[in-house]
């Protein structure tokens, strides 16, 4: 030990002050490691500023419905994105499809997660009956392939009173099983822990526990869910408006795609009308699975060892 | 302990059928809609003929289907229907019954999804084993980044962009249907080949969404192997790396993927759906899209029983082949 002491320099322990970087630095730090967090957002940032400067600096609410500009026409300097065989501007379209899309991605995955978070804690923290009966519901529900009832109820309804409210809600509907799975699993592990022991010891209420550490505790994982819940909330609204079962006086960008297949826009030669909602939707997803995958790794920091 | 956990088995999935069912039975039959009325508007309105007596016609078509009786005992005698294995009538296009269109669609939906399954499976189990290997060249890694995004991306989405590129710009593959026009279907060679012609975009389209999922899974389970020490024990005892990879490593990483074959078929079954409609296909898909846009009580109702029954039976076989693949797992502990 003598030794090997006496040969390196001494390290001097006085010059090694380790200084607490600030929090932006850490996130700053942290977002270089995390590349597909970084891309994922960048991607969601882009199509954020899409939209949002289209809408101020196009007309929207005239030019991506019918009967607006000439119909037909290939991109070109006065439509960049060429307009379709009703006469829509396909930028205008792509501005608001886009828009609408995420919103009903966004509400669908709020309410999924939203449900999956309150049943998932009922049944985990209070067990018994509840536990029992909320867990045969979700496992019995499971196995059953979502977007088939979902076709049932959006062709059920009058195709009429279909908006892109209603198609948030249809999405929702069986979009709280899998969160539902996954916070009652968390919440399970969570409860036992030693903190949560010490907090019921010190006199904490059932709610304060839940709210106060509980909760807190799982934010990444209800991030993680929500992020997921909108990723299938678009990809179901997408399945469902490209048979022709969503808003249809809407711009949506999975109707954009349907109309297009309807009027057989590649056989006429009209190959832009379906080609940019297609790259617009594959933008969407990639963007969201990255963020998935950046998030998983935050919330789970043994990912990282595998890479 | 053997026979108590086969009976809870088979307990859950006939009640996952059954919520099934009756939540398909139930939604169609709450909307106002009424799939005959619109028959008759839609003949109304293509070829000018409007019959006086209508609403006769209609009621009359009712009776004939027992939709005159309460909802009640249409859903009692619709279940003991298909206990019997009647599917009952298609309401638009009447003669025929559901079991008849189902047969005549189901050849074409399970040759395309048996096979683009089986290929994605190999397919993406071998590249998730080699992307975790160490001793695999570095390309294989580095393909598991593009494979994440396919996955992402639905698999109409990448038949739409197939269509776009290869049939329609390169002119390569034709851009849909089943066969080529004027041709009859017969089980000749040159059929055949026209046919397999023609599902190759599909396939590909398929294939590509879901090589991800197996590609990355096995990945996972790969690199929790590598530090097993039956791998390293191999190692030291000197076997040929090709015999480590292929008994030691991928045999025991691909069990646990076997489970997800069943519920792969869940997602594979309603891709396929889309799919098929989008290319036009004759298959299980395009007869439900049909059945939706026309209301069709019974050909819905079939056609979504079909699929979750076989989803239930896949599930189940799966269960009991599992512990046999895998001597470690119990049927009792689950």
């Amino acid at each position: 030990m003598t030794q090997i002491a006496a040969v390196g320099p001494k390290p001097d322990i006085q010059e090694a002050r380790y200084e607490q970087p600030s929090r932006l630095t850490l996130v700053w730090r942290y977002l270089r490691r995390n590349k597909s967090l970084v891309l994922g957002l960048a991607i969601v940032i882009a199509l954020t500023l899409f939209t949002v400067i289209g809408s101020l600096t196009i007309d929207t609410a005239k030019r991506a419905y019918p009967l607006a500009v000439k119909p037909k026409q290939p991109p070109s300097a006065e439509y960049p994105l060429g307009t379709d065989f009703f006469g829509r501007d396909l930028l205008a379209v792509m501005v608001r499809g886009i828009w609408q899309t995420a919103v009903i991605g966004l509400i669908a995955g709020a309410i999924g997660t939203g449900v999956g978070v309150i049943l998932g804690f009922l049944s985990a923290y209070y067990g018994g009956v509840v536990d029992t009966l909320i867990r045969a519901i979700t496992e019995v529900l499971l196995p059953i392939p979502a977007f088939l009832i979902l076709v049932i109820i959006a062709g059920s309804i009058d195709r009429k009173s279909v908006t892109i409210y209603t198609m948030a809600l249809i999405v929702s509907l069986l979009a709280w099983m899998g969160p539902t799975r996954v916070m009652r699993a968390q919440v399970l592990t969570l409860k036992e822990r030693l903190f949560v022991h010490v907090a019921r010891l010190s006199g904490m209420s059932n709610l304060e526990i839940v709210f106060k550490e509980i909760l807190p505790n799982m934010l990444p994982f209800i991030l993680a869910s929500f992020v997921s819940g909108v990723f299938a909330g678009i990809f179901a609204s997408f399945g469902l408006s490209v048979l022709g079962l969503g808003p249809l006086r809407e711009p949506l960008i999975g109707n954009t795609i349907w109309f297009a297949q309807q009027q057989a826009a590649f056989f006429n030669g009209w190959w832009w009308w379906p080609l940019w909602p297609s790259l617009a939707l594959v933008l969407i997803f990639v963007s969201l699975t990255l963020i998935n995958v950046g998030l998983d790794e935050l919330a789970n920091p043994r990912v990282r060892r595998a890479e | 302990m053997r026979l108590g956990y086969l009976v809870k088995r088979i307990l859950f999935l006939i009640a996952v059928v059954w919520v099934a069912a009756t939540i398909v039975f139930f939604i169609p039959r709450l909307s106002a809609r009424n799939p005959i009325r619109e028959r008759f508007a839609e003949i109304a309105r293509s070829t000018g003929f409007a019959p006086k007596d209508l609403e006769q016609i209609i009621a009359a078509y009712e009776v004939k289907f027992g939709l005159n009786k309460p909802l009640l005992q249409q859903y009692v005698e619709y279940m003991g229907g298909v206990l019997r294995g009647d599917l009952g009538p298609s309401l638009t296009r009447f003669p025929k019954t559901v079991l008849e269109l189902i047969f005549s669609a189901l050849p074409w939906t399970i040759v395309l999804l048996m096979l683009t399954t089986l290929i994605s499976f190999a397919l993406g189990n071998l590249l998730g084993a080699l992307a975790s290997w160490p001793r695999s060249p570095r390309f294989v890694k580095g393909l598991m980044a593009p494979l994440m995004m396919l996955q992402a991306v639905p698999a109409y989405l990448l038949g739409l962009l197939l269509i776009f590129f290869i049939a329609f710009r390169l002119k390569l593959l034709p851009m849909g249907g089943a066969y080529s026009q004027g041709v009859t279907p017969a089980l000749t060679p040159a059929f055949i080949l026209d046919a397999a012609r023609h599902q190759i975009l599909p396939a590909i389209s398929l294939i590509l969404a879901s090589l991800g999922f197996w590609a990355l899974g096995m990945r996972g389970m790969g690199i929790t192997i590598q530090g097993e020490d039956y791998v390293n024990f191999a190692e030291h005892k000197g076997l040929h790396p090709r015999t480590i990879f292929t008994q030691y490593y991928v045999r025991n990483a691909l069990l646990p993927q076997v489970t997800g074959l069943a519920l792969a078929f869940g997602s594979v079954i309603v891709s396929g759906v889309l799919v098929e409609q989008l290319y036009g296909l004759p298959g299980l898909g395009g007869l439900l899209g049909d059945a939706i846009l026309k209301n069709d009580y019974f050909v819905i109702y079939g056609i979504t029983l079909f699929v979750i029954l076989s989803i239930a039976i896949l599930m189940f076989l799966v269960d009991l082949i599992y512990p046999l693949l895998d001597p470690r797992i119990r049927y009792e502990s689950r």
